[in-house]
Order: C-alpha cells, then structure tokens, then sequence
C-alpha cells in the first residue's frame, strides 16, 4: 500500500519530538524530565520508520527507550524528588552553554535559508526489506574501522566503570 | 484489497484476537489454580459452575465491584497511568503473531495476524516488552511507599538484565532463518528429518537457545522463580502493593498476557508455529494449524504452571549472577557457534 498523509504525520512526529525536547529541560520534577525524554525517543523512531528504516526504529525502541531510559528512570526514582526540587538550580557553563546555542541556532538558520541546496540531490533509499541486510552490509563491511573504534570507545567506558564502583578488584 | 475493506477486516481481526487473548488470560488463571492446586493435592476452585470453570467471571466481577481506592500518599497522574502502560504494552505485541497461513474467505486472503507481515515483527515484540517495563517502575515510583519502591526498582533491573540473555538467545534463530518476519521463520521450519522428527528449530541445533529463552523468558514475565518483583516474603507484594480492584486487575492481566505472548514466541520461533498434520476435508484442514498452534501455546503454559508448582524463589545475588555470569555466556556462545556452523555449510 502507498504510505498514507505522510506529511501530516511527520509534522505530528517532529512536533511531539520538540515538545519533548523542550519539557525535558523545563521540567523540575526529574521524571517528568525521563519521561519527556522517552516521549522524544519515540517520536524518532516513528520517523526513522517514515524514512523507510524500519530496523533503526526498531532498535531505537529496545536499546534508548527501552533500555538506556530505563537505567536512567532507575536511578532517578532512588533521588529524593521533594529535596532536590527545593534545591536552587543552577548552571556554571552557561557562557559556554551560550555559545553553543548560538553556533547551532547559526547552523539550523543557514540550513533554512540555504535549503535543499545543501542536500545531496539523489535520495538514497534502501529497499523496504533489505533494511537490516544493507545496515549489516555498511557496517561491518565499509564502515567497520569506525564502528570497531566506536565499540572500544564503549568498552573503555564499561571498565573505567567497573573501576570506579568497585573498590577492590 | 481498497483501504476500506483493509480496515474493517483489521478492526473485525482486532476484535477477535482482543476477545481470545483476554479469555486465554482469564482461563490461564483458571487453569494455574487448578493445575497448583492438584499439585499440592487440594482441588483448586470447585465451587463457581461445573470443575469451577466460572471463577473467571465470578473473579472479574469481584475485581470491578470492589471499592477502588487511591492512597493519599500517591502521585497520582502516574499511578493512575501505570497499569494502563502495563496492559497496554501487553496487549500490543500480540497485533504481529501470526497463528496460522493466510485463509480466503469470501474470495478475500486475509493473513491470520492484525498487522501486515512486516520485516521486523521480532523487532517489534521485542521493543513493546521493553517498554512494558515502564508500568512496573512506574507504578513502583509513583505509590511512593517502600515495597512498591523496591519492588519497581527490581523488577527494571531484573528486565533489563535479561532481556539481553533473552534478544540473544533469539539471533541463533534469526541466523538461521535470514529474517525477521515470523512468517518466513515459521516457514523455514516446515520438514522432517529422517520421515519423522520434524524441522522445527528446537531439534535443528537451537535446543540451547530454546532453554536460554525459557529461562529469560520466566524472568521477564517475573514468575517464580523469578518473581523477585513481587516476592511476598518480603515486599507484601511488591509493586502492586497500593492497588486495588481493577487497577490491581490490570497488572494481573498485563502479566498473564505477557506469558501468553512469550509462549506464542516460543512456539513461532522454536517449535514450528503451527507446522503438523493436516488431513480430512478442507474446513479441517484450514483449522488444522491453529489447533496445532494453540496446542503447542497451552504446553508452554502448562510449563509455566509446573515450574512455578516446583521450584522456590532465588536470591537476588543469585538470579543476576545466573543471568550475567551464566545465560548471557551461553547465549554469546550459542550465537558464534550457530553462526559458524551456517558458514561452513554454505
């Protein structure tokens, strides 16, 4: 079947993503914030699906909202919540918080008024079914130097985390 | 097939699958008791309609006209909204499974499951069960008493945990069959070995993965001897604590019909969907399959019920290190293997 107001829903999904977004930050309450997040999270996976990547969207779900918001939600719900909403909030970096809003809000205005110009003009689009195939194919064929730093990235992380919690190894 | 027939068919599909989840729930708690209790040598319940098959109606009866209360003590927005997450989370996953081939009624073919047959059903239950987690936590978060606290708390660890064990120990599965639609790995399954043992994934080198997945799978669903979550020794009863009536419903509900999903997995995955003997005139042959499919649902679920009528609960040191030190090894283990395997044989 031909996708049906994909415009309509694209519109619905970005918004509710940004909506999210914005909450995340406004929100006192630290699981108001989790949630919010969740929500952006699954607003991106609706997309991911409208760009015909239908394995990305699945494994946006299972890893960031159901894995990785979980853990963060954990964490969060052993926070008395009373206390730290007392707590003043403040923020040292905001000179550099500043200067990144500005560099990115530059960049978003130059891709508005540039437009598509700065787009590739042929539309790469992975058959429907072959999604997973051609992520593997990427993956671990023409883009495996990165992906296997990126994983030993992680790997430095897990047991710079080991070390850190366990007092006596 | 224009969109409007498309979308009565789905809502007539949704309606029916709603229907028979809900009363397969219903009568698996029928049936645990019944099982439990001839297990512990008493009779189960007896006294609602004949061999007591009405204490599910006399039960959802007592569930709804029991006074709802809500604590003082709640947050309530979310505690309100956690059951609701739970059963829906549960609920939904079922939309993917297929029960059977496509049948063609009326001239039209309409495939035996709600949604179309997508690539990434597997994905999809995969990511609803995670998501399921949030009712539990939730709930445990929001009741804002100590048992419900720890009860959540374990419950997000304990799922997180094994659901790795558990998405694992399905790529052995996915290796084998190239796909990620339960169509094709149901349909990679037809066959017989040596004219009688059929092909089905279990006998076909993932007898492994299929204990790995019983016993993630247990975990998940927080049944003994898993159900640290709610282990009324300690917890009162865990995250559930603060509720009643019909909230307290839904997350009984939400847990039964998680196993009914787990155990349809189990069978599409590893026991040959609805693969077996068809014969007779071609009414029967259509049915067939779908016995074949819930009969071999019904033998996970007896499974479940003699597992719990058998074994004690672990500790919690024990159930992560099973699950970190041992299952999530064997699973690993299981995938280089099944995967070597397929290589040398190409």
């Amino acid at each position: 079947m031909q996708p049906v107001a994909t415009t309509f829903f694209f519109y619905l999904l970005a918004g509710l993503a940004v909506l999210g977004g914005v909450l995340v930050i406004t929100r006192r309450n630290a699981v108001h914030s989790a949630l919010a997040l969740i929500l952006t999270l699954l607003s991106l996976a609706g997309l991911y699906l409208m760009l015909y990547a239908p394995f990305v969207a699945g494994v946006q779900i299972i890893l960031y909202a159901g894995g990785i918001m979980v853990l963060f939600l954990f964490v969060i719900m052993l926070v008395s919540i009373e206390k730290s909403q007392k707590e003043e909030q403040f923020n040292k970096l905001w000179l550099v918080g500043l200067l990144a809003a500005i560099a990115l809000g530059g960049l978003f205005i130059g891709v508005y008024v540039k437009g598509k110009a700065l787009f590739p003009e042929a539309k790469v689009v992975l058959e429907e079914g072959n999604n997973t195939q051609g992520i593997a194919d990427y993956l671990y064929g023409h883009y495996l130097f990165t992906f296997e730093i990126a994983s030993l990235l992680l790997l430095v992380a897990i047991i710079g985390a080991v070390v850190m919690a366990k007092k006596r190894i | 097939m224009s969109i409007t027939t498309f979308i009565i068919v789905s809502l007539i599909k949704t309606a029916l699958a709603l229907f028979v989840l809900l009363t397969a729930v219903a009568y698996s708690v029928w049936l645990e008791r019944k099982v439990v209790g001839r297990m512990q040598n008493r009779w189960g319940p007896t006294r609602v309609g004949p061999f007591g098959l009405l204490q599910p109606a006399a039960d959802g009866v007592k569930f709804l006209l029991k006074e709802d209360l809500t604590p003082p003590h709640v947050y309530k927005p979310l505690y309100i909204a956690a059951p609701i997450i739970a059963v829906v989370f549960a609920l939904t996953s079922i939309a993917v499974i297929p029960i059977g081939n496509p049948v063609t009624i009326f001239g039209l073919t309409i495939p035996l499951q709600i949604a179309p047959d997508l690539n990434i059903a597997l994905l999809i239950i995969l990511g609803v069960t995670s998501l399921g987690v949030y009712g539990v936590a939730l709930s445990g978060w929001s009741s804002n008493s100590k048992y419900s606290l720890l009860g959540g708390l374990r419950a997000s660890a304990q799922m997180i945990s094994y659901e790795i064990a558990l998405g694992l120990s399905l790529v052995g599965v996915l290796i084998m069959s190239g796909s990620f639609s339960l169509n094709d790995i149901v349909a990679a399954q037809t066959g017989v070995f040596w004219g009688f043992i059929p092909k089905w994934n279990i006998f076909h080198g993932q007898f492994v993965a299929f204990f790995i997945y019983l016993m993630a799978a247990y975990a998940e669903t927080n049944r003994i001897p898993f159900d640290l979550p709610e282990a009324e020794t300690e917890l009162v009863a865990g995250y559930h604590t603060e509720y009643s009536a019909m909230k307290f419903a839904m997350f009984f509900m939400a847990e039964y019909a998680n196993m009914v999903t787990v155990g349809c997995l189990a069978t599409l995955l590893f026991l040959g969907g609805w693969s077996g003997p068809v014969f007779g005139p071609p009414l029967l042959q259509a049915l067939l399959p779908v016995f074949w499919f819930v009969a071999k649902v019904f033998v996970f679920m007896f499974i479940y019920i003699w597992v719990r009528g058998t074994l004690p609960r672990f500790r919690y040191d024990q159930l992560m290190a099973f699950g970190w030190k041992f299952l999530l090894p064997l699973s690993i283990a299981n995938v280089v293997v099944t995967a070597l395997i397929v290589v040398l044989q190409q």
